[in-house]
């Protein structure tokens, strides 16, 4: 290992031992032939050590795989550069005196799922009074004022919406993911957002359970949350932004 | 037999009354209306198919253009039987001729009232009667193959591509499925026509028309012979098409659909007036064919509370079950949907749910209650959601539910894999081999934590309903009393679909269906 450099391995039950578990379908009857064939596969695939633990047939045309094997790659941690969007989180209060105190009004959010997309469970968890799991939506913020158009809102009706209530941020959720049809829509969005001048005008943010702030950040949006967001978090990383704008001028204020 | 809960039977009938008095009221509010999607079904029913050369189904062409001339409201099907009639045509010219703009339907002379009202009527019998033949068909293989045990197996599959959808519904059936479900096509419930022009390739799930229902009824029917157990075929009977896809779903021999009574108007903002006129006449068509419903409480939960907002769901219920008396459905017919969605982290959550099913199932007791597994709290560790699932599943066959959706370990990563499939169905078998007779083996603790969670919601849904009756259903949604989402009377997609029947209205089928009632 060179100097600085910080490499890591899957760990089973000791440092260094590459222990991958994995579970796939083969499209053939169980048997020896089938059972040679993954770990065939495995093998190609650069694991070693393959063992098959469990192969069921699922029927005559479908066997079950549960393998266990090893991996002799690494990878130096240290070289990898992440795009999180960076902020602390705050407590809803905390928000609400933020925003009181750096912008003395009302922000404005706007929020839909886009496109084709008619899975709201995303949006609404964020948005919504209600929130989730006990965590209260941007609704319930003093601070904020949450606007959710709900779903398969085509993108230019998005846009005017939040031309027309000045909004500070676009809060988009995609939770189809079937035949990319997510990237589709969030490029769209992108698209008619830079023709009118206004993708630098709000804060754009993106959830859904595949997105990730790396796509986020390649698409075009400014973050990007994924499963496990909180609608604090969201609150937290916009009013975060929103100053660090303002305090570069870039926000219209 | 079952474990009973001590239930306050005046709590029960009046939560019933009001839910009567409720879908009563509505019924009469839309009755002076009909919608483009009802004459779009007696079109079909008649037996007008087919597309233009653009795709564009006949019917739509024929009931826009009727439309447009305001014409609508005395029934498509006396201005298209009149031209028929009169003029010597087939269905199909006249539909081509209104198509290209080469008829209009009010400058061909009227024929003899008593001569329309005849021949409208036997084209609307010859159709009820195919519908007739069809059942009777599925009765025959479903009677001679017999079914799986309750509760039955409901497996979802969801391709976007027919072809692919039959390949994994066969391996879902060999591996025990009961039910089979196809998805459908992202949006396609706010089309306001049927796809029809063969595409395949769906996003989020497979187009839903004739030629696809028609590909899976056909692999199901062999597979059903193959394992000597009939498999049930789902779809859905929901959106701006909600009166055709009962049509063609009852044409097609598919056994269950999707059809709730405020799903559209509350999940898709469809417009209320438009969606009760098209579920009022979707069910009775479906009763007619001897169909399931599956109503949609379940979604309810998805974006409320399932703990604080539970008996939302039950008053749901009350009211679907009334609207679906009202057109024509059995109670053996009625599939009141409803979720194990309360928060893992709730403490005794297992006991909440097992009240929520226990209630359910004791005040509806004919109906093939359906129970929808846990979505909301699952999280994507694969491991605890199949424990999660083990857990949907024990509360399942202790309270008897009829339909069992089976949740998915892999639920909110992706549409589920062949082996999820499998490992849910595992895990089913193992649980409801276990627990088999469990429920017939414990009592509830009278006053104990379950009977006082169900008797609450009980009390709060019946008072719920006595105050939608006072509101009226258009009103407490307008309210967010449903999902605590707020929806308009005059706002929704498809509003300008709906139009007011004139004094001479006609709809054969809906007739037919009606007299069909009175007299069995």
């Amino acid at each position: 290992m060179s100097r600085g450099e910080n490499r890591v391995t899957p760990y089973g039950d000791t440092r260094g031992d590459g222990a991958i578990q994995l579970s796939f379908t083969l499209p053939m009857a169980a048997g020896e032939k089938a059972r040679r064939a993954a770990v065939i596969l495995l093998t190609k695939m650069g694991f070693t050590e393959a063992r098959v633990v469990l192969m069921e047939a699922m029927d005559p045309e479908f066997t079950y795989f549960i393998v266990y094997a090893r991996t002799t790659e690494s990878v130096d941690v240290s070289s990898i550069v992440v795009h999180e969007a960076e902020y602390e989180v705050m407590e809803p209060e905390e928000i609400n005196r933020t925003i009181q105190e750096t912008f003395g009004r009302k922000i404005v959010v706007i929020g839909a799922c886009i496109g084709s997309d008619a899975h709201t469970v995303g949006i609404d968890a964020i948005m919504n009074m209600k929130g989730y799991d006990m965590h209260k939506g941007l609704e319930s913020y003093a601070g904020i004022r949450a606007v959710n158009l709900g779903a398969q809102v085509p993108c230019e009706t998005l846009v005017a919406q939040a031309v027309e209530e000045g909004a500070d941020a676009l809060l988009v959720s995609q939770v189809v993911t079937q035949k990319n049809a997510h990237l589709k829509n969030l490029t769209r969005l992108i698209e008619i957002l830079e023709a009118e001048g206004l993708a630098e005008t709000m804060v754009l943010i993106v959830g859904g359970p595949q997105v990730t702030p790396e796509l986020a950040k390649e698409l075009g949006y400014d973050a990007g949350f994924g499963r496990g967001t909180f609608p604090e978090h969201v609150a937290s990383f916009l009013v975060q932004e929103m100053a660090r704008r303002e305090n570069r001028g870039e926000n219209r204020g | 037999m079952m474990p009973e809960l001590r239930l306050d039977s005046s709590l029960v009938r009046r939560a019933r009354e009001a839910a009567r008095s409720i879908a009563a009221h509505a019924l009469e509010e839309i009755e002076p209306n009909t919608t483009v999607g009802v004459e779009r079904a007696v079109l079909r029913l008649l037996g007008v198919e087919g597309l233009t050369e653009d795709g564009v189904p006949w019917v739509n062409v024929i009931v826009d253009d009727l439309l447009g001339r305001g014409l609508l409201g005395r029934g498509a099907a006396s201005w298209i039987v009149n031209v028929h009639l009169s003029e010597g045509l087939s269905l199909e010219a006249v539909a081509e001729r209104i198509a290209t703009g080469a008829l209009d339907p009010e400058a061909v002379p009227r024929v003899a009232p008593d001569l329309l009202r005849e021949s409208m009527y036997s084209m609307a019998g010859r159709a009820l009667e195919t519908m007739d033949r069809e059942r009777a068909r599925r009765n025959e293989s479903h009677s001679r193959l017999g079914q799986g045990s309750y509760p039955l197996r409901y497996l979802i599959v969801a391709t976007g591509d027919i072809e692919e959808d039959v390949v994994q519904a066969r391996a879902a059936a060999r591996q025990g499925a009961d039910i089979i479900a196809v998805i459908r096509h992202t949006a396609q419930s706010l089309l306001d026509y049927v796809p029809e022009d063969g595409t395949m390739e769906g996003v989020g799930g497979t187009i839903a028309n004739r030629d696809n229902f028609r590909i899976m009824r056909r692999a199901l029917d062999e597979v059903s012979e193959e394992l000597g157990r009939y498999i049930f075929l789902t779809n859905y009977c929901s959106g701006l098409c909600m009166p055709e896809m009962a049509v063609l779903g009852a044409q097609e021999g598919l056994d269950v659909m999707l059809n709730d009574s405020m799903y559209g108007v509350i999940f898709r903002d469809i417009n209320m007036v438009r969606t009760f006129i098209d579920q009022h006449f979707s069910r009775a068509v479906l009763a007619r064919a001897g169909m399931m419903i599956n109503t949609g409480e379940d979604n309810y939960l998805t974006t409320a509370d399932a703990f604080l907002k539970a008996h939302t769901v039950l008053a749901s219920q009350f009211i679907n079950e009334q609207f679906a008396l009202m057109s024509g459905l059995q109670p053996g017919q009625i599939g009141l949907g409803h979720a194990f969605e309360i928060s893992p982290r709730i403490e005794d959550s297992f006991l909440h749910e097992l009240a929520q099913a226990q209630l359910v199932r004791q005040v509806f007791p004919d109906c093939p209650v359906k129970y929808m597994p846990p979505t909301k709290h699952m999280t994507g560790n694969i491991f605890q959601g199949n424990v999660q699932d083990a857990l949907f599943n024990a509360v399942s066959v202790i309270t008897g539910q009829s339909v069992h959706l089976l949740g998915m370990p892999t639920e909110a990563i992706h549409t589920p894999h062949v082996h999820d499939r499998y490992l849910s169905l595992e895990n089913v078998d193992y649980v409801f081999r276990a627990m088999r007779h469990l429920g017939e083996e414990v009592t509830f603790r009278p006053g104990g934590r379950v009977e006082e969670r169900a008797a609450k919601v009980l009390g709060d849904a019946a008072e719920m309903l006595d105050r939608v009756a006072d509101l009226g259903l258009m009103e407490a949604i307008s309210r967010a009393m449903f999902a605590d989402i707020p929806r308009s009377r005059k706002g929704g997609k498809g509003l300008d679909g709906v139009v007011p029947k004139w004094d001479d209205y006609c709809n054969p089928v809906a007739d037919l269906l009606e007299k069909g009632r009175t007299t069995s």
